[in-house]
């Protein structure tokens, strides 16, 4: 099928250029880094915010992959963007291109590179004597939630990127969402400390989904009607989310 | 193409325009920023519908069968569209893949390319070391990778020194031949149309206002420029213009500042008795220049207004 074909290739060229640059991937990694040495070591002595986890480190960990991965996944329109000034996304216009393989190409860049990201949090993870009880299966189940939740919101930031094709509006944009998003979930602490309203609202934060999950797989093990339904929840999203891109990308056909 | 209409907001950027470009020919939309051109062109390479009216590329419908027309095209649009954090290789084989180019062929291909467009020693560079003149070759490389029968050049040697522009002429020119291509090109150089184009048109707000060779175009003005600069201008410019008009074959003849211009069939012919004519009427002379009409001529003749001006106008708003 075309669509699978051409996004392929568009995935292939979107990692290339992405391994020119393992620095990008480098900085993107110093940051849950410090989130994890750092506020790992400080609230190491409040055991009520780690819930069940033996250590305050394991129970940040899983919660950091998914920031990680939802934080990546909000910036993703930038490379459109780009793609767009550059006129790139025109080139591939006057071609028999797949439209759909344009726009899903940076929705699974992005989640490839979350799992990358996944893959190496989870190796410092265990530096730091971090577990997982689910095992291998659990590994794997933070693996392709770090990628849900980046698709997810690779998919919201396509679609601003191809509305405001502005990169001041789109950082902008990025920054308004990304830090409420995150202290609305429990990355941080977890969700029976959280204040009452927060904690409702944090039932409706696909976020805060991806880290019940993945916390699950790491610090419980076992839980896999939670964990599937989860994932289910986020593979929806991750699929409207990529029809709101794509119709966007449509407005921008039209705009041409 | 057939009375093409598009129009953005208030903007009525084609209004009804009409051509047809022959198998094999180099074709030149000539006309200021703003006219049109880049406009036309994003219908035919199905970029954009038009609101109304039809085009046949290559024999098919850029409405209704776009696909089919996208085979057919190359595009070699007006601000690149170069990957440049690839290489100029890969951005060729990526280019080719998406036309379900596969394997040797299309490794071959892309050598072929690297070598005909002089890329050869930087196939393996990241394009954004490439120097301007490198990257539009680049570009016109990209858009010839599937063999197409038609090629788009939106402006091609915008934003080039002279250097690299002349080059970029040369270049066009045996590429159209060496893979005997129909090109459709749309510049505001004058100069460009008129080294490239085979026939060409001229475009004004949305519509073509004139087509031919450039030979015809120049020719349809009939004869050459006569300048006659005056000597003093104590309130002689009038007296002056209206011996000039008086003399025989003498047309358009207009006045500005101390210049009197018209045409005549032969110039060089009608200066000695032009000469003689104003001598008598006792008026001085300073200079007398003729020119064969160039483009810009016939630019101005057919849309009553200076090429350049226009340009600059067009860019101001």
């Amino acid at each position: 099928m075309r669509v699978v074909r051409d996004t392929g290739w568009m995935v292939v060229r979107q990692a290339r250029n992405l391994m020119r640059e393992p620095i990008w991937i480098a900085l993107l990694l110093i940051q849950p880094m410090i989130w994890l040495l750092l506020y790992g070591q400080l609230f190491s002595r409040v055991p009520s915010l780690r819930g069940g986890a033996s250590t305050y480190v394991e129970f940040l960990m899983p919660g950091i992959v998914v920031m990680n991965a939802f934080f990546g996944g909000t910036w993703a329109g930038m490379a459109m963007i780009s793609d767009l000034d550059r006129k790139v996304v025109d080139r591939f216009l006057a071609t028999p291109a797949s439209r759909l393989s344009i726009v899903l190409s940076q929705v699974i860049r992005s989640g490839l590179t979350a799992t990358i990201q996944a893959f190496i949090i989870l190796l410092v993870g265990l530096a730091l004597g971090v577990r997982v009880h689910a095992g291998l299966p659990g590994w794997i189940v933070v693996l392709v939630i770090g990628a849900l939740v980046a698709m997810v919101f690779a998919g919201i930031s396509n679609g601003i990127a191809l509305l405001v094709r502005n990169e001041a509006t789109m950082i902008a944009a990025a920054n308004f969402v990304g830090l409420p998003l995150m202290f609305l979930s429990s990355i941080l602490i977890q969700q029976r400390v959280m204040p009452a309203w927060m904690s409702s609202v944090s039932r409706f934060n696909p976020v805060n989904w991806g880290v019940e999950a993945s916390r699950d797989a790491v610090v419980v093990g076992g839980h896999w009607g939670a964990v599937g339904g989860y994932t289910l929840l986020l593979l929806g999203l991750t699929a409207v989310t990529s029809m709101f891109a794509t119709w966007t990308f449509r407005m921008y056909q039209r705009s041409l | 193409m057939q009375e093409l209409r598009k129009r953005y907001g208030e903007v009525q950027a084609l209004d009804g325009v009409t051509f047809a470009v022959r198998d094999g020919e180099v074709f030149g939309l000539l006309g200021p920023n703003g006219a049109g051109k880049s406009t036309t062109v994003r219908v035919l390479t199905t970029l954009t519908k038009p609101d109304a009216g039809h085009a046949l590329v290559a024999g098919h419908d850029v409405v209704r069968h776009p696909n089919r027309a996208r085979k057919a095209i190359g595009y070699v649009p007006q601000d690149s569209g170069i990957d440049r954090q690839a290489t100029g290789r890969e951005n060729l084989m990526l280019q080719g893949r998406i036309y379900g180019m596969r394997g040797s062929t299309l490794r071959a291909r892309v050598s072929e390319l690297m070598e005909l467009v002089g890329l050869a020693d930087a196939a393996d560079r990241v394009v954004r070391g490439y120097s301007g003149g490198m990257r539009r070759r680049l570009d016109i490389a990209l858009g010839l990778v599937h063999r197409p029968k038609v090629l788009f050049l939106d402006e091609p040697t915008t934003g080039l020194d002279p250097e690299a522009r002349v080059a970029m002429w040369v270049e066009v020119d045996r590429l159209a031949r060496q893979e005997s291509l129909t090109i459709l090109l749309t510049t505001h150089y004058l100069e460009e149309a008129d080294q490239l184009a085979d026939r060409l048109a001229i475009v004004s707000r949305g519509r073509i206002v004139v087509e031919g060779t450039p030979e015809e175009l120049k020719r349809g003005l009939q004869g050459e420029l006569v300048t006659v600069e005056l000597g003093e201008t104590d309130g002689r410019t009038l007296d002056a213009m209206r011996v000039v008009e008086q003399f025989p074959g003498a047309r358009e003849t207009n006045v500005d500042g101390r210049h009197v211009r018209t045409r005549v069939p032969n110039g060089a012919q009608a200066i000695p008795a032009l000469l003689a004519s104003l001598d008598t009427a006792g008026i001085t002379v300073a200079s007398v220049t003729t020119a064969r009409p160039s483009l810009d001529d016939v630019y101005l003749h057919y849309t009553g207004r200076e090429f350049a001006a226009d340009d600059t106008a067009a860019t101001a708003a």
